[in-house]
């Protein structure tokens, strides 16, 4: 009663108007959520299960190596590749890699754009930051729920809750990594006549391009951290062998589906961030690739 | 309208830097002093009423200390800098008129520019440093590669074409970029403190190579420098900002011999005690 504290509370009309705004639009998100899953996830998925392993590891192994450069660090990729697939776990991990690869996408496809908007507009920047502030320290379970009334159980929210969280750091790293390029040479091309598209192809992605796959490099990692939370919400993949771990006291099932998050996220980040490196070091890599063809 | 191909004519330009310019202007014509409009309005004047003729087909050499404005009104002529008043004309041609279409094509077809850090693309080749302004302007011709190939041996870069420009020196990165302008074959050539950057025997050797190239192209080159030396021995006519202000124009010789004031008197002292010790 003698409490300095008024009675406040937003939780009903919150509620309600969830509530309402579901009933009214739940179609058109469900609809979204069809399309999502017909046109992308669900052939994606089909597509990377019906792959042959073996052609999988070899492709994934060409790729780090034209990245990596490295062999017995390709080989070690691979390899804890390989292990996934001695656990029993290469479906589910090819359902990971297809989740991860759908929001990836959308993240980019977002985020790239969004970054070098804000690199040049500041007022947008003032009015995107905290924005992009509230979805990075919000927690996940607070959006997941009315995700969830709007788009249902299964993948669609899993993809969508994951490019909500991946998406900041790749706008950010955009941003910054546009705006620190170097004046002069910004200069330089406009005073060529370049045209703003042309600045953008051809000195500003290029010169921001390790802030970019920095940025890129962490939205996959949180796309990866987002695994588990997505099997909650009844999406399949190695999130999975972790939740049934944690609900049935399977210490070794959920620490076996755990290692193979973890080998995915070692695999991706070698490989994402290696493409991040500077000029100089793929300069190198291509005069090794010319001497041997 | 012959003579007007490839000169420049400044007429009257301000550039106040910061909110409230108008009240700035406003008290600038009225006879208030820079420090004054910078203690009562907050408004830095960068140039103050400049008027310059720049005659084509001759070294016209920009000079004053840092924070004279000469590199902010050598920016005014291709509008990487907006004045806050004034007209600039180039070929009998209002540039601050331009559309953004007209002002592109002033920079493709009439002006280039060199820069005093080179401003070079880092993650391309010399020659495809060469060949981007070029490049911007759409052409990418064999003629136009023959002409990139041209001009990277007519600065002696040589043996240097795959190589990117972390992998040269000071000089020769200033080599491509000097290369860089020439290729756009443009009657005006900006140079803001090309060769600044450079150490003193390297500057001399870019100064010999200027004016033997400018012996054969005869363009209209604008020069920025903060050297008397560098002044006196490449251009023309000479020109001498103070703190945004035009203090004296003239030929290298009535620089020396009829300094306008005590600023230039300054300038022409340094230089005479230490041209009795040898510099180079």
């Amino acid at each position: 009663m003698n409490s300095i504290f008024f009675d406040l509370s937003f939780v009903d009309q919150v509620n309600s108007a969830v509530m309402t705004f579901v009933t009214e639009h739940g179609d058109f998100f469900h609809d979204i959520t069809r399309v999502l899953l017909v046109n992308f996830l669900v052939p994606l998925e089909k597509f990377l299960l019906g792959l042959p392993p073996l052609g999988v590891l070899l492709a994934i192994g060409a790729l780090a190596w034209h990245a990596l450069r490295r062999w017995p660090i390709v080989l070690a990729l691979v390899a804890g590749l390989y292990l996934i697939g001695c656990f029993g776990l290469w479906d589910k991990l090819m359902q990971t890699l297809a989740l991860m690869l759908v929001s990836t996408t959308l993240t980019v496809a977002l985020g790239l754009p969004l970054g070098i908007w804000m690199s040049s507009n500041a007022r947008l920047r003032r009015v995107l930051e905290p924005v992009l502030d509230v979805m990075q320290t919000l927690p996940t379970f607070v959006y997941l729920v009315p995700v969830l009334m709007l788009f249902g159980l299964g993948k669609v929210p899993a993809v969508l809750a994951t490019v909500i969280y991946a998406l900041p750091p790749l706008v950010r790293l955009t941003d910054l990594g546009i705006r620190q390029v170097d004046k002069e040479v910004v200069e330089a091309s406009r005073s060529f006549g370049a045209t703003p598209w042309q600045l953008l192809v051809d000195v500003n992605l290029p010169l921001a391009r390790p802030s970019i796959m920095a940025g890129l490099n962490q939205a996959v990692m949180m796309a990866l951290a987002m695994v588990v939370i997505a099997s909650m919400i009844g999406s399949r993949g190695l999130g999975e062998d972790v939740l049934s771990g944690i609900n049935n006291m399977d210490m070794g099932r959920g620490l076996q589906g755990g290692f193979s998050i973890v080998i995915l996220a070692v695999v991706i980040d070698r490989i994402s961030q290696a493409y991040g490196k500077g000029r100089r070091e793929r300069q190198a890599l291509r005069d090794n690739k010319g001497a041997q063809s | 309208m012959s003579d007007l191909q490839g000169s420049i004519e400044v007429r009257h330009i301000y550039k106040i830097f910061g909110p409230g310019a108008d009240t700035a202007m406003r008290l600038l014509r009225e006879g208030v002093s820079k420090k004054e409009v910078l203690a009562q309005v907050g408004c830095n004047v960068g140039l103050n009423d400049v008027s310059l003729h720049i005659p084509a087909g001759k070294i016209f050499v920009i000079m004053g200390l840092s924070g004279s404005g000469k590199s902010t009104l050598v920016r005014h002529f291709n509008r990487l800098i907006e004045p806050t008043s004034g007209e600039i004309l180039v070929n009998g041609h209002n540039v601050l008129t331009c559309d953004p279409a007209g002002l592109r094509s002033l920079r493709r077809q009439t002006m280039s520019m060199v820069f005093q850090g080179f401003g070079l693309l880092p993650h391309k080749t010399v020659c495809d440093n060469v060949g981007y302004g070029l490049s911007v302007r759409g052409e990418k011709s064999p003629e136009a590669r023959a002409r990139i190939q041209y001009w990277i041996e007519r600065v002696g870069l040589k043996g240097y074409e795959q190589s990117y420009p972390d992998e040269l020196s000071g000089g020769m990165r200033q080599r491509v970029g000097l290369a860089r302008a020439l290729a756009m074959d443009s009657q005006i050539l900006l140079m803001d403190e090309a060769f600044s950057a450079l150490d003193p025997l390297i500057r001399y050797d870019m100064q010999t190579l200027l004016l033997e190239l400018q012996s054969t192209l005869h363009k209209t080159i604008v020069f920025i420098t903060h050297d008397l030396d560098e002044a006196l021995r490449i251009g023309a006519n000479v020109a001498i900002l103070r703190d945004g202000e035009l203090v004296q124009t003239g030929t290298p010789e009535q620089i020396l011999q009829q300094p306008a004031d005590d600023y230039v008197r300054r300038f022409v002292e340094k230089r005479s005690l230490s041209a009795g010790t040898p510099t180079h």
